[in-house]
């Protein structure tokens, strides 16, 4: 940073997170700078003069008017390259634990300085280039292994077509050594394996694609019911303890992509200890190397400064863009977009903003657009017919669980899938708390084929009979609500047990045990088709007479509940002597009353 | 204090709480404030917004007599909270000032009240087990040490008695500690801070206490103040001294009605009900300094009441302190009514880091899937009874009968016990047993055919008989 070359500022005066300075001739809106005698980070967010408003990123306590203003000319940036894999950052992406060696104890305190890539470590970098070459922005220069991927260095997408000058050979590097010298525009550039980019600026790609593939998360109401893919977004609102953070966790942990960032913005920071805790343990099924490998976590935690939470949500989504340009599949999953979006109003109030809907500014909706915005499938920039993605999935908390407050609405605006959680299920303890009649999902219909690709199954087809039996017990349920379930027919009695049976026996999945915390695709389809069948199994019984408490009493009906908890190699055997039991089961009790 | 810092004479505004002045260049932002009025009264204070032009001050305590020409002296600190082991056993005001006669505190150091947010990455997992010998709480809510877990309660509800309860029981099975209760009051009535002291007299933790107490008469101000001062005396007991510490803070209720005033105060725009917007990130900066740190033995397990006003589980304090604390103690006034003590629905009852406080080697390796178990079929019985009261208890089915009938043993034998009752987890476990077995295995869908065979009742009974 390069800050002899401005004029310094003087606070002038102190708000809370919001500081006002004078003296600021020709800064720029969104600039960086540095605040006080402790040099906190700030950003400039309103310019009248030479007087700035300016957002700080750290406490305020003990800041004086007087004391000075460093302007950086250099907007808010993340640092993208080798290192950010198996990071723990705060909000403005510097380590975690680098924080703590700085602070000198397990407290975060102010002003401390430290980049996101570690400095020392040398990465093996292979090029791919050599001398005399062209490149355009988003050519590979060359690769790095790292953790589970395999990390493309390229041209970043604010250069034009350069020519190589001089490459270094194969070799151990760090980040802050010069790679290549190419010629841009006319002048020699060097470049290192890692660049920075501000982070309200989407990163370019070359064109933005359909997605129709499904991102597996081995969850089975989402999987099956409300399908989320590769490049979609979805959002999960719920009330406090209708379980959003476990179904955020359990996506991150079982997605299949290649990386994960996960944004823990204005949370818990014994839920951010959690997944520290487990991640390093988990082993993605696909590398066999930790998760944590193949993740970049994002912490900033509720009693961390607000305006950093603000920030946190746009560093993640570079990071996200950052993986997809390298032709990689990510998800980012964001832990609460609701306390994102309450930085902002309380920001804007400091600011004295005119207030729109409950406090809200004006230019939420905005704010939530551009975000879910930067989802998506392309076709990476450079050269390459390389396919990225980035799949966005948002918490959303409203308050009082009303999802007719405006983040929830201006949210379900954006997304592709809205996973809306139940009080009532997790009271219940049926988790994931996903309403099966209230959430949706626009990618159901593409993914057909893509089922019927990879486990054989029309599963869509499943899902309609599922849907049907599920809608049908809803409504009978609430004549039994007037009348008394024994006052129903038998024939509706045997709906209600067949959508028991769909509920305990598929969609209430346990994060917690052991095989039932994943479930792949081609299990689900066969469970799914197992429970469904149930209902057409059963029917004959209902026609000859049989009392529906008889069935009610039947045994395969608790194994048919249990399936899912039978580990995959075992699945297709158990199956088979579970419907065995139950047909026997089944003439049996016809025989009887006969 | 620190002998640094100007002094001024006259003040040019007083508006509520807040004092303004003009032209005192180099206030800092949230210093304290030290106010003397001529005829020998002292305020104090805090900096809310430092300009070069104006400076606007938050007075604690009442304002009344203050004057125009008073004395305002800066003291060119932040608030801070002398802390030493000596704390203990004492009796503080909200400011955290001694009140019980006893001399002034000798600091081994000055804390920051608003202590500074733990590093994520320097938070150790909370896992410990804490057995309260309550079985709603251990068999189906499992505290673990390190916790926040609030109570969510109503006006004329008995939460100090479950409180005062989880004080005197609480312990990690097979571990010696040190312990100790800091105690803070919010606005509360001098009887049930009497309360709260006969208790830990009685039990013995009087000399192992701190108590800050800002009464229903103190200064509304202060209540901001007495959470903060407690925690940073806390943190002190646990990450200092290596001391488990139990924090109840009550009421919370009685904390955010003093925000709400002083943001209407400071005319800034209201949220919800009038309660200011930062309200969430305002209370996660006192809930989230609960915890535990890697490589430092002490602990703080936090446990705030709220009075929900009009037992409104979507007003605004209990839903934004729902969304910091890691889960809810949720007291039932229907309950309560029904003569059940202590009154803890658990249906709408949470406890978030349960899962990795029980299970073999912890508590037993059944109970996750009997309290799943347990959830499940309550539910039943609640929708049950719900449906007496329209179609009677003749028109439900068989079925519907029996869980109806669960509903009504697990309240009675199960929630239900005595003030001076303690269970242990196996005991509260055997409870659950047998009201499990009053359903048939069909119904048990949430335990595993293993647990059924090792821990079923009947399966125990015909395994005996076989012998």
């Amino acid at each position: 940073m390069s800050e002899l070359m401005f004029e310094k500022g003087v606070i002038s005066h102190i708000k809370g997170p919001v500081v006002i300075a004078e003296g600021l001739r020709g800064a720029k809106i969104r600039e960086v700078v540095l605040v006080g005698e402790e040099r906190l980070i700030g950003e400039i967010v309103r310019i009248e003069g030479d007087r700035a408003t300016i957002q700080v990123y750290e406490p305020t306590g003990g800041l004086k008017a007087g004391e000075p203003v460093e302007r950086t000319g250099e907007p808010l940036s993340a640092e993208l390259g080798p290192g950010l894999l198996g990071q723990v950052l705060d909000g403005l992406g510097r380590p975690l634990e680098a924080i703590a060696v700085e602070a000198g104890g397990p407290f975060i305190t102010r002003g401390i300085k430290v980049p996101t890539l570690p400095r020392d470590k040398k990465w093996h970098f292979t090029p791919v280039i050599k001398k005399g070459d062209d490149l355009e922005p988003g050519d590979v220069i060359g690769t790095v292994p790292e953790g589970a991927i395999t990390h493309k260095v390229m041209l970043p997408p604010n250069y034009g077509r350069v020519k190589v000058l001089d490459v270094v050979p194969e070799g151990d590097y760090t980040v802050e050594e010069v790679i290549a010298t190419v010629e841009y525009a006319g002048t020699k550039v060097d470049l290192k394996m890692y660049h920075k980019w501000p982070v309200r600026n989407p990163r370019p790609f070359n064109l933005k694609l359909a997605p129709v593939e499904l991102l597996v998360t081995g969850q089975r109401v989402i999987d099956t019911f409300f399908p989320i893919v590769k490049g979609g977004t979805s959002a999960i609102p719920g009330g406090f303890g209708t379980g959003k953070t476990v179904t955020l966790h359990q996506v991150s942990k079982w997605a299949d992509a290649d990386v994960v960032v996960y944004v823990g913005c204005g949370e818990r920071g014994n839920e951010m200890t959690d997944l520290l805790h487990t991640f390093p343990k988990l082993v993605d099924p696909k590398t066999g190397k930790p998760l944590l490998e193949r993740s970049v976590l994002i912490a900033n935690t509720s009693n961390m400064p607000v305006p950093a939470r603000e920030a946190s949500i746009f560093i993640g989504v570079t990071y996200a863009e950052y993986f997809r340009d390298m032709g990689l599949h990510v998800v980012l999953t964001a832990d609460s977009t609701s306390r994102w979006a309450e930085a902002l109003r309380e920001l804007s109030s400091r600011l004295e903003e005119i207030p729109s809907e409950r406090g809200f500014p004006a230019y939420l909706p905005d704010f939530i657009a551009s975000f879910y915005e930067r989802a998506g499938r392309v076709y990476v920039k450079g050269r390459r017919d390389e396919v990225g993605s980035v799949a966005i999935i948002g918490a959303v908390s409203p308050s009082g669980g009303d999802l007719n407050e405006p983040v929830t609405q201006h949210t379900m605006r954006y997304v592709g899938a809205f996973w809306a959680l139940d009080k009532n299920l997790a009271f219940k303890r049926h988790f994931p708390a996903i309403n099966w009649l209230r959430s949706f999902s626009k990618y159901t219909e593409g993914l057909r084929e893509w089922w019927i690709k990879n486990t054989g199954h029309d599963m869509m087809a499943y899902r309609e009979k599922a849907m049907d039996i599920l809608q049908r017990a809803s409504s009978l349920e609430e004549v039994a609500r007037v009348v008394g379930e024994a006052a129903l027919s038998d024939e509706n009695r045997l709906i209600l047990l067949a959508a028991d049976l769909i509920k305990e026996g598929f969609l209430v999945q346990n994060a917690y045990h052991e095989v039932d915390t994943y479930c792949s695709p081609k299990k689900q389809a066969l469970l799914l088709k197992t429970l469904v069948e149930f209902y057409e199994r059963a029917r004959p019984m209902i026609d000859a007479g049989v009392p529906i408490s008889r069935i009610h009493e039947m045994k395969s009906l608790g194994t048919l509940r249990r399936l899912k908890f039978i580990p995959e190699e075992e699945f297709e055997k158990a199956v088979e002597e579970a419907v065995a039991q139950l047909e026997s089961e089944i003439s049996s009790l016809i025989a009887e009353v006969r | 204090m620190s002998i640094y810092g100007m002094t001024y004479r006259g003040i040019d505004q007083v508006k509520g709480p807040l004092v303004i002045m003009r032209g005192v260049p180099g206030v800092a932002y949230e210093e304290v404030v030290r106010i003397f009025s001529e005829d020998g009264r002292e305020w104090m204070g805090q900096v809310l917004e430092a300009g070069k032009d104006k400076v606007v001050i938050q007075v604690l305590g009442d304002t009344e007599g203050l004057e125009s020409n008073a004395i305002v002296k800066f003291t060119g600190s932040t608030l801070k909270l002398p802390v030493s082991d000596e704390m203990l056993g004492r009796v503080f005001n909200g400011a955290g000032e001694p009140i019980d006669g006893g001399p002034p505190i000798r600091a081994e150091d000055w804390r920051d009240i608003n202590g500074a947010p733990i590093n994520p990455a320097k938070r150790d997992y909370p896992d410990e087990f804490v057995e309260t010998g309550l079985s709603a709480i251990d068999g189906m809510l499992s505290l673990v040490r390190g916790q926040k877990l609030p109570i969510f309660s109503e006006a004329g509800l008995p939460h100090n008695h479950v409180a005062a309860q989880i004080a005197r029981q609480a312990i990690v099975p097979g571990k010696s500690e040190r312990f100790a209760i800091v105690f803070a009051a919010i606005g509360l009535k001098y009887d049930d801070v009497l309360f709260f002291r006969r208790q830990f007299e009685e039990f013995g933790a009087l000399s192992r206490s701190i108590l800050f107490l800002n009464l229903a008469n103190d200064p509304v101000i202060e209540r901001i103040t007495t959470p903060r001062v407690a925690l940073t005396a806390a943190e002190y007991l646990a990450f200092d001294l290596g001391m488990d510490v139990l924090v109840i803070v009550t009421d919370m209720t009685n904390y955010c009605e003093a925000l709400r005033e002083l943001s209407s105060a400071r005319e800034e725009v209201p949220s919800r009900k009038g309660y200011p917007g930062y309200m969430y990130s305002d209370l996660a900066s006192i809930y989230e300094r609960a915890g535990r740190i890697i490589g430092r033995p002490g602990s703080i397990t936090f446990m705030p009441i709220l009075t929900m006003p009009g037992g409104d589980l979507t007003h605004p304090i209990p839903d934004l302190t729902g969304y910091i604390t890691e889960g809810q103690i949720f007291l039932d006034l229907d309950l309560h009514n029904r003569g059940i003590y202590p009154p803890i629905n658990v249906l709408p009852s949470l406890s978030r880091l349960m899962k990795d406080g029980i299970g073999p080697g912890k508590t037993r390796e059944d109970h996750k899937e009997v309290s799943d178990q347990l959830y499940a079929a309550y539910s039943q019985g609640s929708k049950a009874r719900e449906l007496v009261q329209i179609v009677g208890e003749a028109g439900l089915s068989p079925r519907e009968r029996r869980y109806l009938e669960f509903a009504r043993r697990f309240e009675r034998e199960f929630v239900a016990q005595g003030f001076k009752e303690r269970r242990n987890i196996e005991e509260t476990l055997e409870i659950a047993w047998d009201l499990l077995a009053m359903l048939p295995e069909s119904e048990l869908t949430r335990i595993s055919d293993k647990t059924l065979e090792k821990y079923h009742p009947r399966r125990r009974r015909e395994r005996a008989v076989a012998r």
